[in-house]
Parts: structure tokens; C-alpha cells; sequence
């Protein structure tokens, strides 16, 4: 628990400081969790910030919208095969955080970044980059449900086209792969070539997730995706959530703090544009070490 | 209940609810009153009418087809208020009476007729005749004498005489045509080869022999056509008017006769239908007074489809780039003003650009450059149905920027937003995701562009459009589309035969006629791409537009 502290803490020291305090930190925490590991019989999940390799790695990172900055500092490990949580109130900047790991913020007049996002080790905010092979590997999937005005196969097919896939008989593939994996394979497989648009709520955005997965990405973004979907469909979507970690990395914004506890290994809580807890979920659902988490989590303000 | 409050009543709304809904009931009524004064007078031109015979106080008769009845202006007096009325009758016969109208004051009557055997003559020359058969000859041999048995002999013979003509026709328009073209292509060939220096005799020398083989054939079909002339002189007809007057003319100068008083209904309608055809299908007779409409329905429908392909990649290409492309700012807003300010400059300054621009500049450049042959025949360097169209493009190149900007801005930014995360490049979402959803409202634009283009005829006036086309801008001849002949426009066509022919009056129902059919042909123009806009909305039936 004293990572935690002295990630959230992170925001406010001086940054050398910081910096070497981390180095050290992250040595004793991979022994710490080596023994944790030991002494819990085999949890199907590891301790997920003891990743020694984690998938991304968020460094110092600094985000402005024109002259307002919308995250300070923040500092944090995303491991693979974990589902990780932002959660915090509105404006607080966790979709930002999302949108800045496939460079969607890339978009927005007058958006500016300061500080390292590190996807497997390279900085994917390096000029050398190719952003459209970044977003192939870190996929998204957004709030509002947003399949093409298309047929369900095109829609699918529509990334794997984009790398200029063009068999008929590997893209029928893909897709069938693509919609099994999305858990939508058996409701649509009568009537792929009839339109998205003609889905449910539900079943449109498990139509995106299909479609994200079909380009076969390393990470998942997902901004708030059941925030729009009935209890059902939203059962339906975390369910595959367990599923989909196994393949990839999955970071999920919500706002719905049981879904957090849910789905999630590990939590980050956001407030104000600073990173003010991360760890555990059972440990910041629990037992949150920052009095500004528990008051969040238990409903006090937010 | 409390008193009347006024301000309570105008806050209720419902006196705004009733004047928002009586400027629209004052709109519509507008609309539909001008649709259905044209559409009575057009499609009644296409009806035969009866034929009226009237004795007269001072012993004469009048013939023809009623047109109007009127009070007499000025003639109310105090013995009678309502006035005195008058006839006014078609009474044709232009040759022998020089009007084709004539009053007839309705106390003058005696007696009000319809014989049954009167007879209406439809001629290529003169406007119709009415009266009765006297004799048909074949040279000086008579074939018929008198009505009853003249009719008979006159339905198979005016096939023939019609048989013979499409002949005459099919011989001047297709062989002589032909001919008169190649033997322009060889004179511009000759004239090219003493342009360029250096002097190829052997080339010089077939060319000529070309020529000449040419004006053998020409020789030959000339002759086949006087003798086709000829055999047309053989017949004549005499016919007498209701005065009893002869007139005697060629029956290949007749294109039909008919019995219009007795004729039933189902043979009216027979007709009906034939005159619509022959107006939808012939070319023009007579200044533009009479005969078909077809060159300028041809002409228009075409001028409107080369523009719609000038102006609908021209005007999105403009509006991505300025809509997302082009960053944002005080440039861009300017440019939108002055967009929107171009839709709004009055025609026939695009008319008087494209004549300085599109003709003398780029046509001039071009004839220079390419058809130096011909000159001082301009050949592009004179108004034809491509600057006229690109004139017209130009003109409604705004509407479609701003038509397509609508339509880019409500493309919702999931769906961008969408396709870059999948890895698209911008290029890719815009091709793939936005253009196909800001499809419908594209085609807004050009069902706008269409629309206005098609009933424009001012900047026609200065780039290309004429009263009369000797040929339509496409033909079997190579390059088949001719883009740099003159055209003929219904809009023009109104404007020429209503206000510029000798015959005004005559010509008037042939203005209503044209003004329904481009009435019509803006309909379907506009339903076909409304049409288009339909199917692209139930496709991407997630966009707003």
C-alpha cells in the first residue's frame, strides 16, 4: 500500500525525487508481490502491479487542452492480461488517459502532450511512429455505439480491409473468429450481410468489440461501454470481458463503480487530472488508502 | 372565467399558430394555382378541338376552333350592364387570310354550327387549314372529287406522301449529313496540311481524290432526292375554306387530316395522346410555333447532366477540403461568405464570365491550339453546350459546397472517430466512412443545383443556346458527343416562341406546352436524384442528414 501512496503522491513531489523513489520502489515491489503470490495459493490472477514487463507504462505524463491542462503527471503501469479501471468523477480526465493511448486525442486542435506513454517499451508518442499501426494495436471501442451505417460483415471486415486483407474466404474468417470472440457469432450469423444499424443496443457494441478484435489488436480501450446498455447487455459485455483478457490488455473507463469492482484487477481512481490511487481493485474497494478514494467509493462526493 | 386579456390571447399562441399555418396555406396556393393554370392550359393544347361554324347578320360565314369569350371592353351601358360579349376564334388558314384569330361579336350571330365533315389539315408550312376536300389530282388525272370520297382516297395516299418524306428526311439528315461532314473533315484536312509547312503532295493528292469520290456520292444522292421531290409534286390536293375559296398545295405538304365534329371520344383521346407524343418527339415547325419540342427537352436534360458531372466532384472536393482539411479559423469563415455570396450573384453576370472566360479565353486558346484548321470559324471559341453547362456549374457550384458541408458536419464523430481507431488513415475514413454517410446530403445539393440550373436561361443566352439547332450535340458521327455545337433549351424556348415569334398568339398555347414539359422535366430530374437520395438513406440509415 505504500506503492499506492507514493504513486498518488507522485502528482505533487518534485519530479527527480519521484523518479528515483519509483526505480526503487518497483524492485521492492516485485519481491513484495513474489511472496504475496506464494501466500495466496495460486490466485488465477497474479498481483498485477508486480508485472516486472508491464504492457504500457504511463511516465510523467502531462495533458493540455489549449492552455488548460486536463491531466498532471500521472504515472502508471498498465499490466498485460489484466483488466484495468479508471474511474473517478466527470472531467476528471480518465477519458482523456484513454483516448492518449492510441493517440485519438491526436485529433483535437490544440492538444498537447508532455511525458512518455511506453506500449512494450517504445514511446508511442515518438515522432518515428506510424499512428495508424498504433491504433491497430490498441483498439477501442467508445461510449456511444457506434457501428458503421453498414452491413454486420462489412463492419467487421472493415479493419482487417484496412491492411488490405482482400480474400473473400480469410476475411469470412475473420470475421466469424471476430464475432465468436465478441460472443455475437450465433444471434448475427443468419443475417451477417444485413444491416448493423438493425441491431440492438446491445449487440451493436459487441458488434464494435468484434470489430476491434478483428484487427487483432494487443490492447483494448473501452470508454464507458455499457454506459448507454440495459443490465442485460451489460452483464452480456463484462462477461466477455473475462474472456477477452486472456488475448489482450484491457483498459475500461466506467462510471459505474460496481462494474469497476466487477470486471476490473486493478483500479485507478482520477480526480482532477491527477492519478490519485491505483492498485488492487479488492484493495481500493476495500481498503483505499487515500481518504479522497474512500469518500469517491462510498458515495461522499463525486 | 376572467375578462378578455389580449396579451394572454397573442401568449396562448394560437394567432401565431394560425398565421404560420396560413403563410404556408398562402404558399401552396400559389404553387399550386400556377401548376394548374399550366398544366389546364398545356395538356388542353393536345385535345382536338370541335370546329365552329358561324352565320353572321351580314350574310358571311366564320369558321374555326373557339378560344376564348369575353365582354367587350367598355361596352357596359345603362340598357345593358353586363355588356356585350365576344367570340374569339382560331380560324387558321394563315395563307389565305393572313390572321389566325378573328373576333366575333356574339350579337352579330345568326346561327351557331358543327358540321360533321369538316376537315382540319395539319401542314408543314402555313399553320392548319379548315375546310373541305374539293379534289385531289396525281398530276393531271383527278384521283377524287369532293369530301366524302376525297377522305377516303386521302388516308392512303398521305401515307404514302409521309412515307416519301421520311425518305427525303432520312436522305438530307443521315447520307447528305454524312457526306456534308466528311467533306468538312477533308477541306479542314487540306486546309491543316497548307498550314504546317512542309508540303506532302502524296497526302494532298489522296485527300483530293477523296473529295472527289465524295461529291460523286453527294451527286447521287442528290438526284435520288429530286426525284423523291418529284414524285411528291405528282400529287395536289384543292381544298376550299368555308367562303368557299380554293387553295390548292401539294399533299406532301400535309402531315395528317381529321374529321374533328365527328370524332368520338375514344378517337380523341387517340389523338390526345399521338399530339402529346408528336410534341415530346418531333422537331419544330414553323418558328418554333408548331411541331415537336424535342431538340430542347434533348438539349436541356443534357446541358443539366454535363453539369451535374462538373459540378458534384468540383463542389465536394472544395467543401472536404474546406470542411476537413482546411484548419479552422477567420480564412475559412471568410471563404464560407463568400461562398454563399457567389449563390446569390445574379445569373447573368455567370453568363456574361463564362462568354469572357469559357469562350473567348480557354475556347479562343483552344481553337488556336487544336482546331487552328478552321478558324476563322471559331470552333470552341463560341458558345456551345459544354461552356454553357460549365457556365451553369459554376453558378451552382455554392450550393453544393454548402450542401456537402452540412452533410460532412452531421456525420456523427463516432463514426471518424470509429475508423481511426481501427487504424484507418483520414483518407481512408473519409472515402470509406464520411463521404458514403454525407452521401444524401451531397445529393441535396445537386438536387438544389439541378433545380435551378435547369430553369436558368439568361447565361444560356450569352454561351451557346439558339433558337433553332440544325443538329442535337450528339450524333452518330465521331467524337458522337459534340461538345462545342449549340443547343436548344426549353427555357429559351419559351422565352423565344412567346415573346420573339411573328405569330404570338398562335404560339401562345406552344408557350404553355413547353413551360409544362420543363415543368416536368425538373420533376423527374429532381425525383430521379431524389430517388438516388432515398436508397443512399435507407443504406446508411444511421445519418442524420
Amino acid at each position: 500500500m505504500q506503492i499506492t501512496a507514493n504513486l498518488a503522491n507522485a502528482g505533487t513531489s518534485a519530479v527527480p525525487m519521484e523518479r528515483t523513489r519509483r526505480s526503487t520502489l518497483v524492485v521492492e515491489k516485485t519481491t513484495n508481490t513474489s511472496e504475496h503470490r506464494n501466500q495466496e495459493h495460486m490466485e488465477s490472477t497474479s498481483r498485477p502491479l508486480a508485472d516486472a514487463h508491464p504492457k504500457i507504462v504511463i511516465q510523467d505524463m502531462n495533458f493540455f487542452y489549449g492552455k488548460v491542462q486536463a491531466l498532471t503527471k500521472v504515472n502508471m503501469p498498465i499490466p498485460a492480461n489484466q483488466v484495468t479501471a479508471f474511474i473517478g468523477p466527470s472531467g476528471c480526465g480518465k477519458s482523456t488517459l484513454l483516448r492518449c493511448l492510441n493517440r485519438l486525442n491526436d485529433l483535437v486542435d490544440g492538444a498537447r502532450i508532455e511525458g512518455k506513454i511506453l506500449l512494450e517499451g517504445n514511446d508511442i508518442y515518438d515522432p518515428g511512429v506510424d499512428v495508424t499501426d498504433l491504433r491497430t494495436r490498441v483498439g477501442m471501442v467508445f461510449q456511444k455505439v457506434n457501428p458503421f451505417p453498414k452491413s454486420i460483415w462489412q463492419n467487421v471486415a472493415y479493419g482487417p480491409q484496412l491492411q488490405n486483407v482482400k480474400k473473400r474466404g480469410t476475411l469470412d474468417e475473420l470475421v466469424e473468429k471476430s464475432l465468436q470472440g465478441a460472443g455475437l457469432w450465433e444471434e448475427v450469423k443468419d443475417r451477417l450481410h444485413g444491416s448493423a444499424l438493425g441491431l440492438s443496443g446491445g449487440q451493436q457494441q459487441r458488434l464494435c468489440i468484434a470489430r476491434a478484435l478483428a484487427v487483432n489488436p494487443d490492447v483494448l480501450l473501452m470508454d464507458e461501454p455499457c454506459s448507454a446498455l440495459d443490465p442485460i447487455s451489460t452483464g452480456r459485455i463484462e462477461e466477455l470481458l473475462y474472456t477477452l483478457k486472456e488475448r489482450l490488455t484491457v483498459v475500461i473507463v466506467t462510471h459505474n463503480m460496481q462494474q469497476a469492482a466487477r470486471v476490473s484487477d486493478l483500479t485507478g481512481f482520477f480526480l482532477l487530472g491527477e492519478l490519485i490511487e491505483y492498485d488492487d481493485t479488492k484493495t481500493i474497494f476495500t481498503n483505499p488508502s487515500d481518504r479522497r478514494t474512500e469518500d469517491y467509493i462510498t458515495g461522499r462526493f463525486g | 372565467m376572467g375578462k378578455f386579456s389580449l396579451k394572454k390571447f397573442l401568449d396562448s399562441g394560437s394567432l401565431f399558430i394560425w398565421l404560420c399555418g396560413g403563410a404556408l396555406g398562402l404558399s401552396l396556393l400559389m404553387i399550386g394555382g400556377l401548376l394548374v393554370l399550366i398544366m389546364i392550359n398545356g395538356m388542353g393544347y393536345f385535345w382536338p378541338k370541335d370546329l365552329m361554324q358561324l352565320h353572321l347578320q351580314d350574310g358571311s360565314t366564320v369558321l374555326g376552333e373557339w378560344v376564348a369569350t369575353e365582354t367587350i371592353p367598355d361596352s357596359e351601358s345603362s340598357a345593358k350592364p353586363q355588356g356585350r360579349e365576344r367570340i374569339q376564334l382560331k380560324v387558321g388558314n394563315r395563307d389565305l387570310y393572313g390572321l389566325d384569330f378573328r373576333w366575333v361579336d356574339r350579337a352579330d350571330i345568326v346561327k351557331e354550327q358543327y358540321p360533321s365533315d369538316v376537315v382540319v389539315f395539319e401542314r408543314r408550312e402555313w399553320g392548319r387549314f379548315f375546310g373541305w376536300i374539293k379534289q385531289i389530282q396525281e398530276g393531271e388525272r383527278s384521283l377524287a372529287s369532293g369530301n366524302a370520297e376525297g377522305m377516303t382516297v386521302l388516308f392512303p395516299l398521305l401515307e404514302r406522301t409521309n412515307g416519301i418524306q421520311e425518305r427525303i428526311d432520312a436522305i438530307e439528315k443521315e447520307e447528305i449529313a454524312e457526306l456534308n461532314y466528311r467533306l468538312e473533315q477533308a477541306r479542314l484536312r487540306l486546309r491543316s496540311l497548307e498550314l504546317s509547312s512542309q508540303s506532302r503532295i502524296s497526302e494532298r493528292g489522296e485527300i483530293e481524290a477523296q473529295v472527289q469520290e465524295l461529291e460523286s456520292r453527294y451527286a447521287v444522292q442528290n438526284a435520288a432526292l429530286i426525284a423523291l421531290y418529284d414524285e411528291m409534286k405528282r400529287f395536289r390536293i384543292t381544298v376550299v375554306d368555308v367562303a368557299g375559296e380554293a387553295q390548292t398545295f401539294q399533299v406532301g405538304t400535309l402531315i395528317n387530316a381529321w374529321l374533328p365534329n365527328s370524332l368520338g371520344v375514344g378517337e380523341k383521346l387517340l389523338m390526345y395522346v399521338q399530339n402529346f407524343w408528336e410534341v415530346l418527339s418531333e422537331e419544330p415547325r414553323e418558328a418554333n410555333t408548331e411541331g415537336g419540342i424535342f431538340p430542347a427537352i434533348f438539349g436541356t436534360v443534357m446541358m443539366v447532366v454535363i453539369m451535374s458531372i462538373a459540378v458534384v466532384p468540383f463542389g465536394v472536393l472544395a467543401a472536404l477540403y474546406l470542411k476537413e482539411y482546411a484548419t479552422q479559423g477567420v480564412m475559412t469563415r471568410m471563404i464560407r461568405i463568400a461562398v454563399n455570396n457567389l449563390a446569390g450573384v445574379p445569373s447573368i453576370v455567370f453568363g456574361v464570365f463564362g462568354l469572357g472566360f469559357f469562350i473567348y479565353a480557354v475556347g479562343g486558346t483552344l481553337d488556336q491550339l487544336f482546331f487552328a484548321e478552321a478558324l476563322p470559324n471559331p470552333t470552341f471559341g463560341t458558345g456551345g453546350i459544354f461552356w454553357a453547362s460549365l457556365t451553369l456549374a459554376l453558378m451552382t457550384v455554392p450550393v453544393v459546397i454548402v450542401a456537402t458541408e452540412e452533410g460532412l458536419s452531421a456525420v456523427p464523430r463516432e463514426y471518424r472517430e470509429g475508423s481511426l481507431a481501427l487504424g484507418a488513415t483520414k483518407l481512408e475514413s473519409l472515402w470509406r466512412v464520411v463521404l458514403p454517410c454525407a452521401m444524401p446530403g451531397i445529393l441535396t445539393g445537386l438536387i438544389l443545383a439541378v433545380s435551378r440550373a435547369t430553369g436558368e436561361v439568361a447565361p444560356l443566352m450569352l454561351t451557346g443556346v439558339v433558337k433553332l439547332a440544325p443538329s442535337l450535340p450528339v450524333d452518330g458521327f465521331f467524337p458522337f458527343l459534340h461538345l462545342d455545337r449549340k443547343f436548344m433549351h426549353l427555357g429559351f424556348h419559351i422565352f423565344d416562341v412567346g415573346f420573339q415569334s411573328p405569330n404570338v398568339e398562335a404560339a401562345k398555347p406552344m408557350v404553355y406546352v413547353t413551360t409544362f414539359i420543363l415543368v416536368l422535366v425538373v420533376l423527374m430530374l429532381n425525383m430521379a436524384a431524389i430517388a438516388l437520395r432515398t436508397r443512399m438513406r435507407k443504406r446508411y440509415a444511421g445519418s442524420s442528414v
